[in-house]
């Protein structure tokens, strides 16, 4: 069939999988949950990235601990933790009332800036012009004092927490919206208002204000006054702002305890900076 | 042991591979009527084609029809426009390519096969978009979805009406030769219709890659939920308001979550027998 | 096909000629515009190290050697699963049932609806299934096996073609000749219909690779360098998916890794290809 050479080599591939496979089972099947040496989070895309840093750097510091991040969303996040599937989850916002059996502990804070192509002339919109811009009655930006052209209205889907702060802090239920296009991640809703001058949406002041930095087309426009920047979320001014958490179900266990220690130390500012977020004290 | 035994023993083996096979499908659709059950019961089927969906407002609506008809309409037209390009390019590989440029361009549809959605997606959002912005805000539309999954599922029509050609008997294409057939004729009327099972194989392969895509759809297609009354308009597919949603929904919306999930598979499920009768004999 | 057939003949060619000459420089112009624009915004992030080194601040430094050997290893769980189970199903489907019996036509039919799945339930299922219900938890072989439905259809029909392609005369030879049907299948029918099963491969390969939201529930998130089978592994797909729409400023990594993977991929292709043609050309069938 399979001349003598090509079989030698395939079944010495299947013989590799097989072995690889036992010999991870030995040592796998033991840590299905926390062990002192095993922690898993699991929740938020959006703070994955930068968990999944500080747990790369706590494991240089712990050699032997091994830190799993993993993603699935806020509420993947929240059940994980209660159903003992993960250590701490991520939370891209604050505790809810309902979730008031589970512990917080605050991470970063993140402002929620809106964005509009760098062309557009506009550099402030108050809470009224945002309001009527999102739910349809204001459609073209001449109505708002711009060059005149349609308005493309970049909104979040539903139950993301970026989405849940903007239309809390504006008072709109998720029905009242209209739309032009729905995205998911904040980079889908920068690259899409890069793309087209007559967009606007709202992402973390972060990712705006280092995407303008790279030369991205895109700029943090002003809400009523308040001017989106990453000092003014730091300093408190602007209204904006959704906490970044983390999270369990009871008393941590030696080693999250370590780790939640450690994310929330001096010592992990540079990474949350790096991320574009805002560390708090 | 005597060939009898060697064979029977054979058969066993397959019939449990081919069993194996069948049972991952029984096995995906019970976990997945399992998951919608809950809002099966505490919504209603009614209020699944009635509403609006917003899963999340003050008073939540679960209605799917428009995304329903979002996956109908973007699948349809990539299978559409990628059938005859399949079809032409195994053609030319087969009837009119020197030997070279055939193997190049099977390599190139491999390759094409294996690039990752979230690439296409990426080039659809970067490059496709504001190109269709040009024609109509917002950009992100029916249109953009169609083309980024035709490009995405060509490969498949392409391989496989290719491996199809190939299983034409040699004797067929050698008689059709003889008869002085021109080569157009025997392309499209001998082998063709020869190849006609694989081919059609290829294309349900390939309609079931365009209904389950999931990342690039999501990219391009604009996901406001609303009926399409125009190629420019945005829509939300069914797979991508799984994959938008899923990961912040909790209860009853990851439930109706399932239940369009459950809706699809249905409707899939549909489609393909329909194609199972169509396909027709074995041998032409 | 025969050479004779493809040689050049002019006369009647016309209007067919010119559609499938166009077709075929569009795909490889399109070809050309989605790699080369992706590849443009990459390839100044290509270098030895990128291959070698560990992801370092959120992948937008340091490489995506642990990446490569996780997808290696997905890929070869995912065939090892999928390729006797498939040539098997195919095996019998082509050469043991009658096309119109009824274990033949549920199978063709399940086959047909699993083809249509979507990727995010696959990913939905295989969480549930492989990594709650079976234990295997986020792994490398959640992810494989998740992977190898998602390309059962493919190789199986690709490989059915395969067999079908072999010409009658072999199978009535060896029946005159009093081989078993175990034998005819294992010395003839198999080698000659390594051709089929090699697209079904190169289909299943280019699906596998291509995959992002199965594998995200499956295989996971780490980036950390695997030591065995049950540790989770974040596969190239995943890790273009994440720089590109979650990481800020992470987009020209994300092609550059895109560019790596269209390697691997004409690599693994290219792999394939040369063990079927040559394995069935051993044979003496072609």
């Amino acid at each position: 069939m399979l001349d003598h050479g090509h079989g030698r080599a395939l079944g010495a591939a299947v013989a590799l999988c097989v072995s690889l496979t036992f010999a991870g089972c030995t040592d796998g099947g033991s840590e299905r949950s926390v062990t002192s040496q095993r922690l898993v989070l699991t929740g938020s895309s959006t703070i994955a990235p930068l968990v999944a840093d500080l747990a790369r750097q706590f494991e240089s510091q712990r050699p032997g601990v091994r830190i799993d991040v993993q993603t699935g969303g806020s509420s993947r996040g929240i059940s994980d933790v209660r159903q003992g599937l993960a250590g701490i989850g991520m939370v891209s916002r604050g505790l809810a009332d309902a979730e008031s059996d589970l512990v917080g502990y605050k991470l970063a804070i993140d402002g929620v800036a809106l964005i509009v192509h760098a062309s557009n002339p506009l550099v402030n919109l108050t809470q009224e012009q945002v309001v009527e811009v999102y739910t349809g009655r204001v459609r073209d930006w001449r109505e708002l004092g711009g060059a005149p052209g349609p308005i493309t209205v970049v909104h979040k889907a539903d139950g993301r927490s970026t989405q849940e702060v903007f239309l809390g802090h504006f008072g709109m239920d998720p029905a009242e919206v209209e739309p032009s296009v729905v995205i998911g991640d904040n980079e889908q809703g920068v690259k899409s208002v890069a793309g087209n001058p007559g967009a606007i949406g709202y992402v973390s002041i972060g990712a705006a204000e280092a995407s303008a930095e790279f030369g991205v087309p895109i700029k943090p426009i002003a809400l009523d006054g308040h001017v989106a920047t990453s000092e003014s979320v730091a300093l408190g001014s602007f209204p904006l702002v959704r906490e970044l958490t983390l999270v369990s179900n009871g008393p941590l266990s030696p080693l999250a305890s370590d780790f939640v220690a450690f994310a929330r130390s001096p010592y992990a500012r540079e990474f949350i900076e790096a991320h574009y977020f805002v560390a708090v004290d | 042991m005597s060939p009898s035994t060697k064979d029977a023993l054979l058969i066993a083996l397959l019939r449990a591979c081919a069993v194996a096979a069948a049972a991952v499908v029984v096995l995906i659709v019970a976990f997945v009527a399992r998951d919608s059950w809950p809002a099966l019961r505490d919504i209603g089927i009614v209020r699944f084609l009635s509403d609006d969906w917003s899963p999340t407002g003050a008073d939540p609506g679960f209605g799917i029809m428009p995304m329903l008809v979002a996956t109908l309409v973007t699948s349809a037209g990539a299978i559409t426009l990628a059938t005859p390009l399949g079809i032409a390019s195994a053609v030319f590989a087969h009837f009119y390519a020197p030997r070279g440029l055939a193997v190049l361009l099977r390599r190139v549809m491999e390759l094409l096969a294996g690039i990752p959605s979230v690439v296409y997606g990426l080039w659809g959002l970067v490059v496709l978009v504001p190109l269709l912005l040009r024609f109509a805000p917002p950009g992100q539309s029916v249109l953009a979805g169609t083309l980024v999954l035709t490009v995405m599922i060509l490969p498949t029509v392409a391989l496989m009406a290719d491996v199809a050609l190939a299983a034409v008997p040699a004797p067929t294409l050698q008689a059709a030769h003889a008869l002085a057939l021109p080569r157009h004729a025997i392309a499209l009327k001998v082998a063709v219709p020869a190849a006609r099972s694989g081919i059609v194989t290829g294309i349900v392969l390939a309609a079931g890659r365009a209904v389950g895509e999931t990342m690039a759809v999501l990219m391009v297609c604009g996901n406001v939920v609303k009926l399409p009354t125009s190629v420019f308009d945005p829509v939300r597919t069914l797979t991508a308001n799984i994959a938008l949603e899923m990961g912040y929904a909790l209860a009853d919306h990851r439930a109706a979550l399932f239940v369009s999930g459950l809706c699809l598979l249905l409707m899939w499920m549909a489609l393909a027998s329909t194609a199972g009768l169509v396909r027709g004999g074995r041998h032409a | 096909m025969p050479s004779a057939l493809r040689a050049g003949f002019r006369r009647g060619d016309g209007l067919l000629g010119l559609v499938v000459w166009g077709v075929a420089i569009a795909t490889l112009g399109l070809f050309s515009w989605v790699v080369g624009d992706v590849g443009l915004r990459g390839v100044s992030e290509l270098s030895i190290a990128f291959l070698r080194e560990s992801p370092a601040d959120a992948g937008r430094a340091g490489g995506i050697a642990p990446i490569l050997v996780s997808t290696g290893l997905i890929l070869l769980v995912c065939l090892t699963a999928a390729i006797p189970i498939g040539v098997g199903a195919a095996a019998l489907l082509a050469e043991f049932t009658r096309t119109d019996g009824a274990l033949g036509r549920t199978v063709r039919v399940s086959l047909d609806v699993l083809s249509g799945v979507p990727s995010i339930v696959f990913g939905l299922f295989g969480n549930v299934f492989f990594c709650v219900t079976l234990g295997l938890g986020f792994s490398i072989v959640s992810g494989g096996l998740t992977l190898a439905c998602m390309v059962l259809p493919l190789v199986i029909r690709a490989t059915e073609e395969g067999f079908r392609s072999v010409p009658d005369e072999i199978r009535q030879g060896a029946a005159a000749l009093g081989f078993s049907r175990a034998s005819t299948f294992a010395k003839l029918l198999l080698p000659a219909a390594l051709p089929g099963l090699g697209v079904g491969l190169a289909l299943g390969i280019g699906r596998a690779l291509a995959e992002t939201a199965a594998l995200l529930f499956t295989s996971g998130y780490v980036d950390r360098m695997p030591t065995s089978l049950s540790d989770s592994g974040r596969a190239l797909s995943i890790h273009i998916y994440d720089l590109a729409m979650n990481v800020t400023g992470g987009e020209p990594r994300a092609c550059a890794t895109a560019l790596v993977l269209v390697a691997v991929l004409v690599t693994a292709n290219m792999a394939a290809a040369s063990l079927t043609t040559r394995a069935s050309s051993a044979s003496g069938i072609r």
